[in-house]
């Protein structure tokens, strides 16, 4: 369906970019009051230990010491730090602080001085004394009978009704199956099961965690931190200290990147219950290492892969069996193995399908939300077995890929059946451009030339290879989205809204869909976004939701400003509302007379019958309608040392209309790259004691502009009925192509099956010499 | 013997003069005489978001001791172009939509302006040498890239 719009699909200047390029004061710690304590925290240095004395006597008399936190003087309330809607479906498992450490990096205690070295002082002062107690290191330890359990305390429980038993650090089960998978296999001519294994990685916005706390004149904290969840910080803060939710306003600045990792509780139960002992301000920022240690993770997950196919290209059954690690804690343990299944499995059609997610407690990092939520981890171990059917039965796999592939007005019973912590909601593909994605995308590679892998020889071994992919654009019916939006004097607009802008630019996306909705331009649009006291609800900036979700709850309020728009003009040119159209700022009859905006503005204002023109609005969804996207790479593999090197990428991606074409493609490019250094570089490494040994970016590799290859972008629109203008969401998706396409790009040039992720060139070389 | 000594620079072409303990980095001086826009990313110069330039060269200012800066030139972001007046390399960002989080701009516009004065027409891999220290992980890059092939274009990088 093709609109013609006059703000929306336009690259308009980003909102705040150019205030962000010139160096303006807009970040958490760019608020800092010059009298702010800081907070450091002594972190567990055990995996698995019980604290059986913490003594600070010493430590209180350090100089600038004003307050200590501990398990000792704090509420011990369970709750999940999971910034999701309540009831959270993620387990209550953690405490502020507790008297059992569960990784090391768990909190032990804090102190806020005047100073941070006087406080990093006043930390080695403070004596613990810790039994040490066994330590589960990997999922296959957790599972075994007998194994030392994580969670032993008696409040550990999940606020919904869903599977968890802890007593056997199991965080999370889930399971569907449509059809009988043993059969499909058995009618299939060729059968595969396979094991995928993806590890540990972080996702390292350059601002690491930061908040601070002070309190107002009347006494209520307020919060200003980097966060994708300003209201959910609210509740769960309000929860962890036993205090209500009206005594706490929290204040998202611009915020440094999120990708998922700021959907979480994290620093600002601790500044916040300082802030109301002390009467200080509180300010407390994570180091790099921190932030790899202590904040969260994408989930390892080990995935099991058994499909059938028949020899014309039929899937005759799908089974997708996942364990992920969810570390020391629970948080997104439910939710994100559920996505594994639910955002991959529709894809490809099957009457045959199996699924089970579970997630166990290790003493490791804890696992999180991480753009692309499970389904990055299942994108992988899906295609790349997709690509290996096709090659059995002797199909290009690109072929493969169109026949079997969903496509507009089909269904998928995994819809109804997998949701997020309860059924899902059932729903029909209204915009599918996938087949066209796949078709540009080929073309642009050059997918015809790739060849064969047998027939490639020399040291360096050139391949292409490529990935289906979707997503979803909010979660249905859990999920809400809220925006006011009110005229000024001068026809200008103030749009408060509760999205949450993590760098992503929803504040210009959500600013154009007003500005289409209302016949203004862009400049008339004041966005303030994300601050509990003054903007409207929203869950915040995640599963895919904000430019779909949020920006139908935008449009709406714009709708209904318009019509009171309308009405005053009307009564100001004397003709029916029907007759009056919003254009180009102003009120136009039928017969060609016009008011300005700001004309009605100062009518409705200060003129006849006056009132605010303004309204409130939100929206929920009863469809999470996915994006999709084709991604292809050409490798080149240097067969003498493993190095793989991605030459080009080009992802065809249909987001739906792309409400900002330059910032989808942005979107697109950055989830790209950060999933290629994902593939090929990023990597926890553990002592046999459960530390991080490579805990900066000295050692632990995300890409550079040099170690970048060339990024294509294509969009390809369709036109999404029930979103914004046509819109779909587009963030996430795009960072889970890069496993799957490098993986089959890999066979392509050298012939070898990779399974375990990152790609590195031990790796690498080492599946070549197996081979 | 006194850690503390007093230091003189010329920040953003004002002459300062700072009390300093000799262990303070340059960061933290900067910061507190109001230049926001050097940003900590990691403290252990692998991040480049608080580059800022010394003398003329671009420096991590999380590893700089502010003593170093005695008798210096410090150049940040606040001094590289306005709202009204922007800098030619910060326009191109915002026109290409390069400006995601924002966050390690001003580190990544240090950078590349340090590489415009010297070379206003850098090569794709002069570009990509010269910001390998400069780490971005909302753009992949991309739109950077462009943006600055823009302003090499022109020739008009070191032109404030």
């Amino acid at each position: 369906m093709k609109k013609n719009f006059t703000v929306v699909n336009k690259s308009v200047k980003k909102i705040d970019s150019l205030s962000l390029a010139t160096g303006k004061p807009m970040f958490v710690a760019d608020f800092k009051p010059a009298d702010a304590l800081i907070v450091k925290m002594l972190w567990s240095p055990h995996a698995h230990a019980r604290i059986t004395s913490i003594d600070t006597s010493e430590a209180d008399k350090m100089p600038g010491v004003h307050i200590i936190l501990h398990h000792g003087n704090v509420p011990r309330i369970a709750h999940t730090t999971a910034g999701q809607g309540f009831p959270e479906p993620s387990p209550y498992d953690t405490f502020m602080f507790d008297n059992k450490v569960r990784h090391v990096g768990d909190r032990v205690a804090a102190v806020a001085a005047e100073t941070a070295e006087q406080a990093i002082e006043a930390l080695k002062k403070i004596k613990v004394t810790y039994e040490v107690l066994p330590a589960v290191l990997s999922i296959e330890e957790a599972l075994k009978p007998g194994a030392p359990v994580i969670h032993d305390e008696p409040e550990a429980h999940i606020p919904i009704p869903v599977p968890y038993e802890p007593a056997r650090n199991l965080a999370a089960r889930v399971a569907m199956d449509v059809g009988d998978l043993e059969a499909g296999l058995r009618e299939a001519d060729v059968a595969m099961d396979h094991e995928y294994y993806t590890d540990y990685a972080q996702h390292c916005p350059i601002e690491p965690h930061v908040s601070m706390a002070h309190l107002a004149a009347d006494g209520r904290v307020i919060i200003t931190t980097s966060t994708q969840v300003p209201f959910h910080v609210r509740r769960i803060v309000a929860q962890t200290l036993d205090i209500p939710v009206r005594k706490i306003r929290v204040i998202k600045p611009r915020i440094g990147g999120g990708f998922g990792v700021k959907q979480e509780v994290l620093l600002e139960d601790v500044v916040a219950l300082m802030a109301m002992r002390t009467g200080r301000p509180v300010f407390w920022k994570y180091t790099r290492e921190e932030e790899f240690v202590s904040s969260r993770t994408r989930h390892p997950e080990k995935m099991r892969v058994r499909t059938g196919v028949k020899k014309d290209g039929t899937i005759t059954a799908v089974g997708l069996d996942c364990i992920t690690n969810t570390g020391a804690y629970g948080s997104h343990a439910l939710t994100v193995v559920c996505n594994s299944g639910s955002k991959i499995l529709p894809l490809y059609r099957t009457p045959n399908i199996h699924f089970v997610g579970e997630s166990c407690y290790t003493n490791l990092p804890v696992g999180g939300a991480y753009r692309g939520y499970g389904a990055t981890q299942s994108s992988f171990a899906i295609d790349c077995q997709m690509d290996e059917m096709a090659e059995a039965i002797g199909m290009d796999s690109l072929e493969f890929r169109r026949k079997n592939a969903i496509r507009t007005g089909e269904t998928s019973p995994v819809f109804r059946a997998l949701g997020e912590g309860k059924a899902g909601v059932e729903q029909s593909i209204g915009s599918c451009e996938l087949d066209k994605c796949i078709k540009l995308g080929a073309k642009e590679i050059g997918w015809k030339k790739r060849g064969r892998w047998q027939d490639k020889k020399g040291r360096f071994r050139r391949g292409i290879g490529m990935a289906a992919l979707m997503q979803g654009s909010s979660i249905p019916e859990i999920d809400m989205g809220a925006a006011s939006l009110k005229i000024n004097d001068d026809g200008s607009f103030n749009l408060l809204m509760g999205a949450t802008d993590l760098g992503t630019g929803s504040d210009t996306v959500l600013a154009q869909i007003a500005a289409e909705t209302l016949g203004c331009d862009m400049d008339k649009i004041i966005v303030y976004s994300s601050d509990t006291d003054m903007t409207p609800f929203d869950v915040g900036a995640y599963a895919s939701s904000t430019t779909y979700l949020s920006g139908m709850a935008v449009k709406n309020v714009a709708e209904k400003v318009a019509r009171q728009m309308i009405e005053v003009a009307s009564a100001m040119m004397e003709c029916p509302g029907k007759e009056i159209k919003l254009a180009d700022n102003k009120a136009v009859s039928a017969d060609g007379r016009s008011v300005t905006f700001s004309e009605i503005a100062l009518r409705a204002l200060y003129g006849t019958d006056q009132f605010q023109i303004g309204a409130v609005s939100s929206r929920i969804s009863h469809k999470s309608p996915p994006p999709f996207s084709a991604h292809f790479t050409e490798v080149e593999v240097d067969t003498l040392t493993g190095r793989v090197r991605v030459l080009r990428y080009v992802a065809a991606v249909d987001c739906g209309t792309a409400i900002n074409p330059k910032l989808a493609e942005g979107q697109t490019e950055g989830g790209v790259l950060n999933g290629i250094s994902y593939a090929l570089t990023e990597k926890y490494l553990f002592s046999p004691k459960g530390k991080m040994l490579n805990a900066g970016f000295q050692h632990y590799k995300i890409y550079s502009m040099r170690d970048k290859p060339v990024i294509k972008t294509i969009l390809v629109p369709s036109y999404e009925k029930t979103g914004p203008y046509g819109a779909k969401s587009v963030s996430e998706i795009c960072i889970n192509g890069p496993l799957p396409a490098i993986a089959n790009a890999i066979y392509n040039a050298v012939g070898v099956r990779l399974r375990t992720s990152p790609f590195t060139a031990e790796n690498v070389l080492k599946a070549m010499q197996a081979n | 013997m006194s850690n503390i000594m007093t230091i003189q620079l010329t920040l953003n072409g004002r002459k300062q003069s700072v009390t300093v303990d000799v262990k303070t980095k340059l960061i933290d001086i900067l910061r507190q005489l109001g230049c926001y826009s050097v940003k900590m990313g990691c403290s252990e110069g692998a991040c480049g978001s608080c580059a800022v330039n010394l003398n003329g060269r671009v420096v991590n200012s999380c590893l700089t001791y502010a003593v170093q800066a005695d008798g210096g030139i410090v150049d940040t972001v606040e001094s590289v172009g306005s709202l009204d007046n922007p800098h030619p390399i910060q326009a191109a960002l915002v026109e290409e939509g390069a400006v995601q989080c924002g966050y390690c701009m001003p580190g990544m516009i240090m950078a590349a302006k340090a590489l415009f004065d010297i070379n206003p027409t850098p090569t794709d891999e002069e570009m990509a040498i010269h910001l390998d220290g400069q780490l971005c992980r909302c753009t992949g890059y991309e739109k950077i890239q462009t943006a600055l092939r823009k302003v090499a274009a022109a020739g008009k990088g070191g032109v404030a």
